[in-house]
């Protein structure tokens, strides 16, 4: 049996807007209860043998276990006022096993030694009755058992144990430094994520795991009554795996960049953000509208990453690529085919592009995937070359390959694990330059920082992406702010215009705190980092319209 | 005690955990349901689930302070413990200057979207339902990935002032994509009921199939402005962002497309083609809704955009109460009123057009002027002198659906869509629409 709430929190101000639907799993509970400790690792250990034994002796040829613990704290205020506070916190149990050469999954909250058996059977009896479809057994490449293992986001500072009132502080300072700064309105959220979860498979791995996520984010919008013109602009934070340390706003994880913005590395400065952003929301609604044509782009790690994440990091899933998406999310350009080639050129010679789960401070890092492997870091696309994807248990042997990347994650224990996408990333060039450098050097040009619209077609060849800010480049030289800018163009067309990048001292990571995927959809956490880095003659749109 | 609760069960449940509240005022929502779903891909299942969900969300208010909790195990003892907690919460929250007292009792109007047929969806009507629509594409040697997934549920919901409101409802949605083998063709079809009676995966499949192997060896089209046909479930992806915009708040405060210059909102302004008609109705047949709306309030019968004027605009109770106007519940449903031209009809009258099966990855690019951005998908097709000539490629557009619906040329017979972004369903008509705007070429399939 599977029982898991689900409330959509929507319409709480133009921030959930720009995430229309923000799922809370669980049910709601005290502040105070998100920092009582569950099960101890040896408890979660019997429970977790009851049902590896249960499912082997109904006929499971393996199993694996995940008792998980899902809390979240998810803040949301208005301009003066604080909309809602959400604590939430689901727990359960999810067993999933091959019988009969089929996967069989079932999940229940009721953990106790009785309700975990019957759920184990139950997930043998689904393997039994879904082989019946399955040409093919499932062939899953070896993990040798890792024993007893445990994991810990190396945070500083626990989200959860800061008092929700030094939350809300936070939070309405925001809105008053951008009121006081030109804002109409501001509508702020923090989001705070904690995965507890502990895994057990008939390899012989027993894996504890404490993940933490953190999202501060705001939405600024200025209106100009005469004219009936409104301009928003967003946090330029990035989602973390990292503590509320993430909200110090050290100044040595500052980097100071054109025209006054500012790049964060490993820490914020919210408030910070928020003077910059009322400002540039209100540059925005007399900034010149774009003249559409042919520019090289400059693009800032806080918009470029979702750029990688669509254009590069969905279509190297290999679940897509072999056709299992295919009615939802879709499939994908890069076939096995252009991978077996060796030379498919996905990029120019400067474009390395890594997967990794494994980076400090990314929402991708963690000890163990959810079937037990071991995170590494591996090439996806070596100067230039597509040279692998990301995949899992059940699915490197396509790619000749005997150990998994690590790459499967399920929402929650109640869902079913699946291929998730790790970090992936594009490594920062090695020539000394900065942003600075980099502008200097283009004739026309645009300047795109923040993530704006996105959207690219199901196997992920054309793609649309606006901005928060928009800089116009020429000669060298910034020249005024730009509006109504959206650029398009081809994944390999793009990557291949890739010209220059900035050094190691400019990256920065971005991310994605809510990708969907699947159907029923599951929502996943993951990094991107880059340098800024440098397009050539890519083709922009003028989006302005009149209604 | 079962998931799913009948109308006196729902109401004994809400009047006990009532009975443990000593707030000013209180109200209690409740919902139980039971899904199911079967997914496959490469002609073969690949994964199934089940899911069984109860919950109960108690909200207390002493004067403004308001606290909510909530729970999803059911028992005497949970309940005055969920009272307990949102009291707590309610005592420790500062004043929520937007509250509004809880609702007097309303009266609804009565709306049947509960099924039997649906009801009594178990894993082997599933199983068999997919069956024949694997059996279509095996057999044809064509590739196909999909999805059913049913359900069956009520909420319900009282107050401390005797306010009483219940609804079942169940549902059941089906999509398929059907591939050729050599990725060359694609096709799409979704269909979503409330009676599970009416769905026919055999001959849904088969339009897919038919989609699938018109579509292969698509021709290159410039992009441009071209007359397109909206099938039903490409126009409800951009139809559905005007629905969701429809706040008076937002249009009142400048920061809607339903804004205008000197800080007005467009209510009872022209802003689309006269022959456009939106309205929500819980109780049409083929678009069954909860006749009351998440605070309690009645969900009418109501015209949003009537002959091309924006006629009634979302006011919640708060809005409405510091506008001296009436509030006006978001609706449970929306229907598009169309003509009777068939598709056939409406192929027949165009020159030169393009035929539109499904849209994808819709985004907002302006929210000023509700401009979105998404592609073509799964079967695009080339009209010339009133008939298909050919497939074409797929197309990344840019347009905004309050232009579209300004540039409208005929409107079909609506049917009842499934929307490819929202999940979510609708009365929508097919529409030939001119100068629809086309910005790039895709190369997906």
């Amino acid at each position: 049996m599977k029982r898991r709430d689900f409330m959509q929190m929507s319409g709480l101000g133009l921030s959930a807007i720009m995430m229309p639907s923000v799922p809370v799993i669980g049910s709601t509970v005290a502040a105070e209860h998100l920092l009582d400790p569950w099960m101890d690792a040896t408890s979660k250990k019997k429970l977790t043998e009851i049902a590896l034994n249960a499912a082997r002796s109904k006929g499971a040829t393996y199993t694996d276990v995940r008792i998980g613990r899902y809390l979240q704290q998810f803040l949301y205020t208005r301009e003066k006022q604080v909309q809602n506070i959400v604590n939430a916190e689901s727990y359960g149990i999810g067993i999933r096993v091959i019988a009969n050469g089929t996967w069989g999954f079932s999940a229940t909250s009721d953990v106790t030694p009785d309700g975990i058996a019957k759920c184990a059977a139950t997930a043998v009896e689904i393997a039994k009755a879904n082989s019946k479809f399955q040409k093919e057994p499932v062939e899953l490449a070896a993990q040798k058992g890792v024993g007893e293992q445990t994991w810990k986001t190396p945070l500083k500072k626990n989200a959860f144990e800061i008092p929700v009132q030094q939350k809300i502080d936070l939070m309405l300072n925001v809105s008053g430094a951008a009121l006081d700064n030109g804002a109409s309105f501001v509508a702020s959220n923090l989001f705070f994520v904690n995965e507890q979860k502990y895994f057990a498979s008939s390899d012989g791995s027993f894996i504890d795991q404490d993940i933490h996520r953190i999202w501060p984010t705001f939405t600024v919008t200025v209106t100009d009554k005469a004219t009936g013109k409104f301009k928003t602009r967003d946090a330029l934070s990035s989602p973390m795996g990292m503590g509320y340390e993430y909200l110090d706003g050290i100044a040595s994880e500052k980097i100071a960049g054109p025209n006054g913005l500012i790049g964060y590395r490993n820490s914020y400065d919210m408030v910070e953000d928020a003077v910059l952003a009322a400002k540039q929301a209100k540059e925005k609604i007399s900034a010149k509208s774009v003249e559409p044509g042919k520019y090289d782009l400059v693009l800032d790690p806080n918009h470029l990453g979702l750029t990688i994440h669509e254009s590069v990091g969905h279509p190297t899933e290999l679940d897509r690529v072999l056709g299992y998406e295919a009615n939802y999310a879709g499939t994908s350009f890069a076939t096995l085919d252009k991978w077996q080639s060796k030379n498919f050129a996905y990029g120019s010679k400067l474009v390395n592009i890594v997967a990794d789960k494994t980076q400090a401070n990314t929402l991708g890092a963690v000890g163990y995937d959810d079937e037990g492997v071991p995170c590494k870091e591996w090439d996806i696309i070596k100067d230039g070359i597509l040279v692998n994807y990301q995949a899992t248990r059940d699915q490197v042997k396509i790619l000749g390959e005997k150990e998994s990347h690590g790459c499967c994650y399920a929402d929650n224990w109640s869902s079913v694990q699946f291929q998730r996408m790790p970090n992936i990333s594009l490594k920062a060039g090695t020539e000394k330059r900065s942003v600075l450098d980099m502008i200097k050097g283009v004739e026309k040009g645009i300047y795109i920082v923040g993530r704006g619209s996105y959207s690219i077609d199901q196997q992920r060849y054309n793609f649309q992406f606006g901005g928060q800010v928009f800089y116009e480049i020429k000669n060298g030289e910034i020249t005024g702010m730009l509006e109504d800018v959206a650029y398009q163009s081809n994944t390999q067309e793009f990557w291949n215009s890739c010209a220059q990048l900035c050094d190691k001292d400019d990256y920065r990571t971005f991310g994605s705190f809510f990708d969907g995927k699947g159907q029923p959809s599951q929502i996943s956490a993951v990094s991107h980092g880059c340098a800024t880095t440098r397009f050539n003659g890519v083709n922009v749109i003028n989006t302005g319209r009149k209604i | 005690m079962a998931i799913i609760l009948t109308e006196s069960e729902a109401k004994a449940l809400c009047q006990k955990v009532l009975s443990y509240s000593k707030a000013d005022e209180c109200e209690v929502n409740i919902l139980g349901e039971e899904r199911g779903n079967l997914r496959y891909a490469r002609n073969e299942v690949s994964t199934s689930g089940s899911l069984i969900n109860q919950n109960l969300q108690v909200q207390s208010a002493f004067g403004k302070k308001v606290g909510v909790a909530t729970i999803d195990e059911f028992s005497d003892e949970s309940f005055e413990k969920v009272v307990r907690r949102s009291e707590e919460l309610a005592r420790l929250a500062p004043e929520n200057p937007e509250y509004v007292s809880v609702l007097e009792p309303q009266t609804y109007l009565k709306s049947n979207g509960f099924f039997e047929s649906t009801a009594g969806v178990n894993p082997d009507y599933r199983a068999e339902a997919v069956a024949k629509s694997l059996e279509l594409t095996r057999s044809q040697n064509m590739t196909a990935a999909g999805f059913l997934e049913n359900q069956k549920g009520y909420s319900a919901m009282m107050n401390s002032k005797g306010l009483f409101a219940y609804y079942p409802s169940t549902s059941v949605n089906f999509s398929l994509t059907v591939r050729t083998p050599d990725g060359k063709g694609s096709g799409y079809v979704a269909k979503g009921y409330s009676d599970v009676k009416k769905l026919d995966t055999a001959t849904a499949t088969k339009i897919a199939i038919q989609k699938s192997k018109g579509s292969v060896d698509a021709k290159a089209l410039e992009p441009g402005k071209y007359t397109v046909i909206l099938e039903p479930t490409a126009a409800a992806v951009l139809l559905e962002n005007i629905f969701f915009n429809m706040d008076a708040r937002s249009a009142d405060e400048g920061r809607s497309f339903l804004s205008k210059a000197g800080g007005k909102s467009k209510l009872n302004e022209k802003i689309v083609d006269e022959r456009v008609n939106i309205y929500s109705d819980p109780t049409h047949p083929d678009l069954p809704s909860s006749p009351w709306a998440g605070d309690g309030q009645a969900a009418n019968k109501m015209a949003w955009i009537e002959n091309g004027v924006v006629k009634n605009l979302v006011y919640s109770r708060y809005w409405a109460q510091k506008n001296n106007v009436k509030p006006v519940p978001f609706p449970t449903n929306m229907i598009m009123a169309g003509g009777t031209a068939s598709m056939e009809d409406l192929i027949k009258s165009t020159q030169r057009g393009i035929l539109v099966t499904k849209l994808w990855y819709i985004r907002e690019v302006d929210p000023q002027t509700l401009l979105l951005t998404g592609l073509t998908r799964d079967g695009t097709f080339f009209i010339e002198n009133g008939v298909i000539k050919h497939p074409i490629k797929n197309f990344r557009f840019n347009e905004s659906p309050v232009i579209m619906l300004n540039n409208l040329e005929t409107l079909g017979k609506p049917e009842r869509v499934v929307s490819t972004e929202s999940n979510s369903n609708y009365l929508i008509p097919p529409m030939k629409i001119r100068e629809f705007t086309f910005s790039s070429l895709s190369d997906a399939v």
